[in-house]
């Protein structure tokens, strides 16, 4: 004798069974999609690089790597330093407001710890080429009042010699600062932040 | 091109259904498809099969990405994501202990055509994809256990690979061109990582489709054997049939709970069941210079392993240990009986299909040792056994007594 | 028959599924001496890796690495700080990040690995030994070493036959002499290893080492329970998450079989 049908009974165990599965399913999913985050042979490649910078003269450039990517350490002299000033009205980023590009100890005028030791990522923040280095004062093809710098020969965009983007550069930003500090005056670590001053 | 009833369906599902007929093929398949009533136990492993199939899927997908398929990468590639991909120690369990699985499964499930007749007329196609289907998951299997590329990885290659230089004349070419070199290497791993990954599954889901296809249209056979489209309602519904959802959805989920607790159980607490799931040996990596003690395949292939090594030669143990799939093919026509269901049969048909099963079971068994003179008589014996079951059952299945078969199902309310 | 062949299944799967979980066919005891019996390891322990670790370090390290673990890996999994791994336990050049390989020379053409020379064979690698030979096998072969004359090396192991190692512990548990049983004129004493070459009464402690029997056993269950973790450092993880998802999947079982009860009601 078939009794009354409890539909009330089977839409609570129905619904109840749904949202309990549905939980199981939704954890299940965790770890799934975990083994997409780096592993540990990622963030161990991706760690800290040491670098020695007691051997970089006047005006030379170390390329050390980061995360695969190139970082350029350079020593720029005093009239370099001097001359960045006056580059401000050419350029479209001049104060560092775009604070992304740079930790906060490189929101400077120099855009960087020490005066004399810039520590740029060498990718271009236009499509990612690797721009050149061009120190010499000289006129040049893509600037007569040349004042040393980065030009990018993938789309021509041209940096200044604190890693600043010009006017008329297709590149949007200043060039990326990396974190990084001073173990000692003869070494930086990239890769790690300064601790808080 | 209109169809004969417009669709009745509104909203999104209604734009679909006008474009594309989903609520026919619902109703066809799921929600109007009747199925026995009395399903029993044995009839969980369908849709079992198919849980595992899909676990296998995604696990692999997910391993796929981490893995890699070249002789210097991929025993390193394994461990690396053992330890050092976020759970990917989990996925990779879960698709190890998955395979094994799946062939419990699928034994079990085939089991149940043999004891309920599953295979006998109208049912013969369900059942030639099923062989069909069998022998595609063996050659996944394999093509799967050799790409960790560990001691057993390669020299179960080895053995496997060099059966085919049996073949007479283009035997060792064979051998070669399977290989992509001298011996089992990366050129291997790298054509086997493909098939593995690509072409079987796909073939297997192709298959699996047709046998869905297939069953549905004649309908699921069952434990009493008893065709249930024999007697219908006025409204052309089997008498003794139940719509499958929502019954045998909400029943095939529960079997579904109860097979995951089983599942976990032994990724959790037990992934290399004791040697059997995760053999010892293939913890090691390849060596083309030292060979095991004891060269023996995954259990799932041991019951054939023994009949091919029972037969002194190499060619005839070949024929032999192929013949024993091959001939499952032939059951639909051998089984002469007027009946379906064990149930209904006599004394003989019993004894022989619990031989059979047993015989089965202790070659499994003999395939995982290192071998004896005994036990190569017995797995002789077995192996005879084994082929004798078809003929013997040719006979029996014509002239076993047979019960008086009800006309009706019979259910234990 | 039906009802009872349901109960029957029934119990059948519960046999196999606690069969499953607890019985571990495990390795191929027949012809390997195991006379010091199952180790008891602790692989979850942190207090016990740690122990492990350290005579690990000490005592294997300089020839065997274990290439599929990282220092940084150690140290979180074992409550380690940086410091404390670098300083006490790392003895090469590698970083924090790197895996845990040594000094041994690898080889290339024509130039045998490490060891060769003094060793006959470079010392293996043993990330995965306790998958690839057992816990028991490690236990036992750590407590089985016996110095003998007749060997190059001048030291045989009754687990591991003619091995072409020294026990690299043989300052913390002494000299062992190995006494040979003579076969008893009945016969009585089996042909291959018999009961007694195969037991703890084969080795004697000649010489003391600086630890007691006792310490030396646990500090062995430490070595091989580190060793365990290092075949599987998810092992940590493994068991306590197990238990989680068990009891979810018997809820959730739970409520399937009321829901499946509920519907089938209707059928009869």
């Amino acid at each position: 004798m078939a009794e009354q049908t409890d539909l009330g009974r089977r839409r609570f165990l129905t619904a109840t069974c749904a949202v309990v599965g549905g939980a199981g399913v939704a954890t299940a999913a965790i770890p799934f999609l975990s083994t997409f985050q780096p592993s540990a042979k990622a963030l161990s490649a991706g760690a800290a690089t040491l670098a020695d910078i007691s051997k970089i003269e006047e005006g030379g450039q170390l390329i050390e790597v980061w995360r695969k990517r190139p970082v350029w350490i350079i020593r720029r002299s005093k009239e370099t330093l001097a001359a960045l000033a006056g580059e401000d009205s050419r350029l479209k980023d001049p104060k560092s407001d775009i604070i992304d590009q740079q930790p906060k100890y490189a929101n400077n005028a120099y855009r960087s710890i020490k005066p004399e030791l810039l520590v740029l990522v060498g990718s271009c923040t236009h499509l990612g080429c690797s721009p050149k280095y061009h120190p010499e004062l000289q006129p040049e093809s893509w600037d007569s009042e040349w004042k040393g710098g980065f030009y990018c020969p993938c789309h021509n965009s041209k940096f200044d010699m604190a890693g600043r983007v010009y006017n008329g550069s297709p590149a949007p930003t200043n060039l990326v600062v990396p974190p990084y500090r001073f173990v000692d005056d003869g070494t930086i670590i990239i890769g790690e932040d300064q601790e808080a001053a | 091109m209109a169809r004969a009833t417009p669709s009745q369906a509104t909203g999104i599902l209604g734009w679909v259904d006008q474009r594309m007929p989903v609520v026919d093929f619902w109703n066809k398949h799921i929600g109007q498809y009747y199925a026995p009533k009395n399903f029993n136990l044995w009839y969980y492993f369908g849709s079992l099969a198919l849980l595992v199939l899909v676990n296998q899927i995604l696990t692999g997908i997910f391993l796929t990405m981490h893995y890699v398929p070249t002789e210097e990468g991929a025993f390193a590639s394994v461990e690396y994501i053992m330890r050092e991909v976020p759970y990917g120690w989990l996925i990779r369990y879960m698709h190890s202990t998955g395979a094994s699985f799946f062939f419990v499964v699928i034994y079990l499930h085939m089991f149940r055509a043999f004891m309920y007749g599953s295979y006998k007329k109208p049912r013969e196609l369900i059942w030639v994809l099923g062989v069909l289907i069998m022998l595609l998951l063996m050659a996944e299997a394999f093509l799967g256990y050799v790409l960790p590329w560990g001691q057993m990885s390669f020299w179960g290659a080895q053995v496997i690979v060099s059966l085919f230089g049996a073949v007479p004349k283009i035997g060792p070419v064979l051998v070669e061109w399977i290989q992509g070199d001298y011996l089992p290497s990366g050129a291997t791993i790298n054509r086997f990582f493909a098939l593995h990954v690509v072409a079987m599954p796909l073939a297997i889901l192709g298959l699996v489709v047709l046998h869905l296809g297939a069953l549905h249209e004649v309908g699921s056979n069952n434990p009493d054997g008893v065709e249930i489209k024999k007697h219908k309602d006025a409204a052309g519904k089997p008498l003794d049939g139940i719509p499958f959802h929502p019954y045998y959805t909400v029943k095939d989920m529960f079997g579904a709970g109860f097979f995951l607790i089983i599942f976990a159980s032994v990724i959790f607490f037990n992934p290399t069941f004791g040697g059997l799931f995760l053999e010892h040996d293939n913890f090691i990596q390849a060596n083309a210079l030292v060979t095991p003690l004891h060269i023996k395949p995954v259990w799932y292939f041991t019951p054939f392993y023994a009949m091919l090594r029972a037969i002194p030669d190499k060619l005839g143990g070949v024929i032999v240990m192929g013949s024993a799939t091959m001939i499952l093919f032939t059951l639909p026509w051998i089984d002469r009986s007027p009946v379906k269901s064990i149930r209904y049969r006599g004394i003989w048909s019993k004894v022989l299909l619990f031989t059979f099963a047993l015989v089965f079971v202790i070659l499994g068994w003999l395939g995982s040792q290192a071998g004896s003179d005994t036990q190569t008589w017995v797995a002789r014996i077995c192996t005879a056994i084994y082929f004798g079951f078809f003929p013997a059952l040719y006979f029996v299945s014509a002239y076993d007594k047979v019960k008086p078969v009800p006309d009706r199902v019979t259910t234990h309310d | 028959m039906t009802k009872f062949s349901q109960i029957l299944s029934k119990i059948l799967v519960g046999l196999v599924v606690a069969a499953g979980i607890t019985v571990t066919p495990a390795f191929a005891a027949g012809d390997i001496c195991l006379p010091f019996g199952e180790a008891q390891t602790s692989p979850t322990d942190v207090p016990t890796l740690q122990r492990g670790a350290k005579l690990y370090f000490n005592y294997c390290a300089a020839c065997h690495s274990i290439q599929y673990v990282r220092y940084s890996r150690i140290a979180q999994d074992l409550n380690l700080t940086e410091a404390q791994v670098m300083t006490n336990l790392a003895y090469t050049e590698a970083k924090f990040g790197d895996y845990v390989t040594n000094n041994m020379p690898k080889g290339g053409r024509g130039v045998a690995p490490g060891g060769t020379e003094w060793f006959g064979a470079p010392p293996p690698d043993l990330s995965l030994t306790a998958r690839s030979r057992g816990v028991n096998w490690i236990y036992n072969y750590l407590k089985g070493f016996y110095p003998d004359p007749s060997r190059p090396i001048g030291w045989n192991n009754l687990t591991f036959p003619n091995a072409s190692m020294p026990n690299p512990l043989w300052e913390l548990q002494g000299l062992q002499e190995h006494i040979v049983h003579e076969a008893k004129p009945d016969g009585a004493g089996a042909v291959g290893h018999s009961d007694a070459a195969c037991s703890p009464a084969a080795l004697s402690l000649k010489t003391p080492g600086v630890r007691s029997a006792q310490q030396y056993d646990e500090d062995i269950q430490a070595l091989t329970s580190f060793l365990e973790y290092v075949g599987e450092p998810a092992v940590i993880q493994r068991e306590s998450m197990g238990v989680w998802v068990l009891l979810y999947l018997a809820g959730l079982t739970f409520l399937l079989w009321l829901l499946k009860n509920e519907f089938w009601k209707d059928v009869h």
